[in-house]
């Protein structure tokens, strides 16, 4: 009986599941069919459909706004996936790639390449994105060396996240303070977070790792879902916590590594659609994992449609919009859902 | 399973709480754990459970991942339901699609206490001894073959506490499970398990049936209360507190009390 009663329940979720991926659908396309071009919805379709003949309406939908698209999806589902895992592994509410400092730590490491500029000897379209990797790899194994310590508890790894995210705020605002107007112009675009500077090559490396990490943290949903009742419970079920954190962070690594990387500092998203997830499907980390990447694809993909059409003709940077689209449904989602949000 | 432990020493950091233990648990036996606040019981059982390094020897007869350990605290606020929660005892044979044994061992385990009515609510929602009784039937799930229990019925009132206790000495004999069970209510532990360790300062102060550890000397050693020792109307002695005759430290001092 209750495990007929629980069968129909997780039917309800797969379905909230698949209706949040059809509203990605819909939003994908929008992102496809807006943009500064104007261009009526009847040319992109043709293009879409691998009718159109127009050179320029082809490089403007295939070569600007799909990769624009896709990587709007993809960025949103790698901060959504990994601010469910930090969530979970940290006990904390609050974690997200952002207020742990990986994306500040990000921001250093462009700001460092944006600086060093001609001297570097790979162009810098590579370098960015290398060195943003690169720091915001070097924050997590600060922040994982933290929990490595005998007797690290989850609260000294958010407060290990937390030093690091000063530290890094300090050493880009120094950077800023050394740069050039015209460098310190060019740093301040790359920490708006902006999606101008996908690429499908870029997208697919953000695909892949995606891929590779999905099914590795799916592995662990049933163990991560034990890691809720706290520390002692899950090892008293078995659970070997220390390894699970450590390899939980590693993936949570690379996936907010390569999705800062690419299109720089985006916040909200890992923070919120996890927790949008959770009330909409609880915390059975089987369904929670993939709701938290779908509706982190959905968040940046709306927001990506709205820095195009707020203002016809612009495109804001989408680190500016994301809060803006974001806030106002988690308000009412708040207000809605009522106590079931799990950390009250 | 048998548990054997010889010479067992434990705490936390440089604060040794378990001071030479010595102890033997054989399958089919109810061992409650007595004592002070601070005795060493909690620690004894995470020692049993493997969650805490130790020194001495601590041999179980089994594999240890038969071991249903039940922790004290069952405060933790999340969604998840409660058949959810039960189902996680099932841990180490669950996949991502859950197979009808684990359904059915976790069905099983809430009917067992009594529960299945709770199993759609959300585990922040129910109340301290609705939790106990949820985590009790996690444990349970799991089909263990020891128990070791921190304070398992705690919250719970008296009906629901003569019914878990039934339930699991019950279940302790019929299908020879190695239960210890650290408990506060001296009268429960006299009529519920058939041998008693009393602990004081981390060490085994005494061991034995009810009427050899429940004595008034004994007590009032361990927990610096004047008792008086009844025989109960079913045969298990009863206990009852007259007075205090030391001040305890971590009380002493609050004024107001």
């Amino acid at each position: 009986m209750s495990a007929t009663a629980w069968r129909g329940g997780n039917r309800r979720r797969a379905v909230v599941t698949a209706a949040a991926l059809l509203a990605l659908l819909a939003s994908f396309a929008a992102d496809l069919a807006t943009g500064p071009a104007l261009l009526p919805l009847a040319d992109v379709l043709a293009v879409l459909g691998g009718v159109s003949e127009d050179r320029m309406l082809n490089a403007i939908v295939l070569q600007l706004r799909l990769p624009i698209a896709v990587m709007a999806a993809l960025v949103g589902a790698a901060l959504g996936l990994s601010g469910a895992v930090m969530q979970t592994i940290l006990n904390n509410p609050l974690a997200s790639s952002y207020t742990l400092g990986i994306s500040a730590a990000a921001g250093f490491g462009a700001a460092l390449a944006i600086l060093a500029g001609a001297a570097l000897p790979v162009p810098e379209q590579y370098a960015i994105p290398v060195a943003a990797f690169v720091f915001a790899g070097l924050a997590c194994a600060m922040v994982a060396g933290v929990g490595r310590l005998r007797g690290a508890t989850p609260e000294l790894l958010v407060l290990a996240g937390i030093a690091c995210l000063f530290l890094f705020q300090s050493l880009l605002s120094l950077l800023q303070f050394l740069a050039s107007p015209e460098a310190l112009q060019q740093i301040v675009f790359w920490l708006f977070g902006s999606l101008m500077r996908a690429s499908l090559g870029k997208a697919a490396i953000v695909a892949a790792v995606l891929a590779a990490m999905l099914p590795l943290l799916m592995r662990d949903a049933w163990r991560l879902t034990a890691l809720r009742l706290g520390d002692e419970r899950a090892a008293a079920l078995g659970v070997r916590v220390g390894p699970l954190r450590l390899r939980c962070f590693a993936a949570v690594s690379l996936l907010t590594g390569v999705a800062v990387a690419f299109v720089g500092t985006i916040g909200f998203v890992g923070l919120v659609a996890p927790h949008i997830a959770r009330m909409l499907v609880g915390e059975d980390q089987r369904h929670l994992l993939p709701a938290s990447a779908v509706f982190g694809a959905l968040l940046l993909s709306v927001a990506s449609v709205a820095s195009k059409v707020i203002l016809p003709g612009t495109v804001f940077p989408i680190g500016i919009i994301t809060a803006l689209v974001g806030v106002p449904f988690f308000a009412w989602l708040v207000l809605a859902a009522g106590p079931r949000t799990g950390w009250r | 399973m048998r548990l054997e432990i010889s010479g067992l020493t434990a705490g936390y950091g440089r604060q040794q709480v378990l001071r030479g233990i010595s102890l033997t648990v054989a399958p089919g036996e109810v061992l409650a754990i007595l004592g002070a606040n601070g005795s060493g019981k909690s620690t004894l059982l995470r020692a049993a459970a493997g969650q805490l390094p130790y020194q001495g020897t601590l041999r179980w007869s089994g594999p240890t991942n038969a071991i249903g350990y039940l922790p004290q605290d069952n405060a933790a606020r999340v969604a998840l339901t409660a058949f959810e929660v039960v189902l996680l005892g099932r841990l180490r044979s669950l996949t991502l699609r859950v197979a009808p044994s684990d359904l059915q061992a976790a069905e099983g385990a809430m009917a067992e206490l009594g529960i299945a009515a709770l199993a759609q609510r959300h585990l922040g929602e129910l109340s301290g001894g609705q939790r106990q009784l949820v985590f009790l039937a996690q444990v349970l799930a799991g089909s263990p073959r020891a128990l070791l229990l921190d304070e398992p019925t705690s919250a719970l009132d008296i009906a629901h506490q003569l019914q878990v206790l039934s339930l699991l000495s019950a279940a302790t004999a019929r299908r020879g499970l190695t239960t210890i069970a650290v408990l506060h209510d001296l009268n429960a532990a006299a009529r519920f398990a058939g041998r008693l360790a009393l602990l004081h300062e981390g060490r085994v102060l005494a061991t034995g049936t009810p009427d050899e550890v429940l004595t008034p000397a004994l007590l009032r050693t361990a927990y610096g209360v004047e008792a008086a020792i009844q025989p109960g109307p079913d045969g298990h002695p009863v206990v009852l507190p007259l007075r205090a005759t030391t001040q305890h430290d971590d009380v002493g001092h609050v004024g107001f009390l």
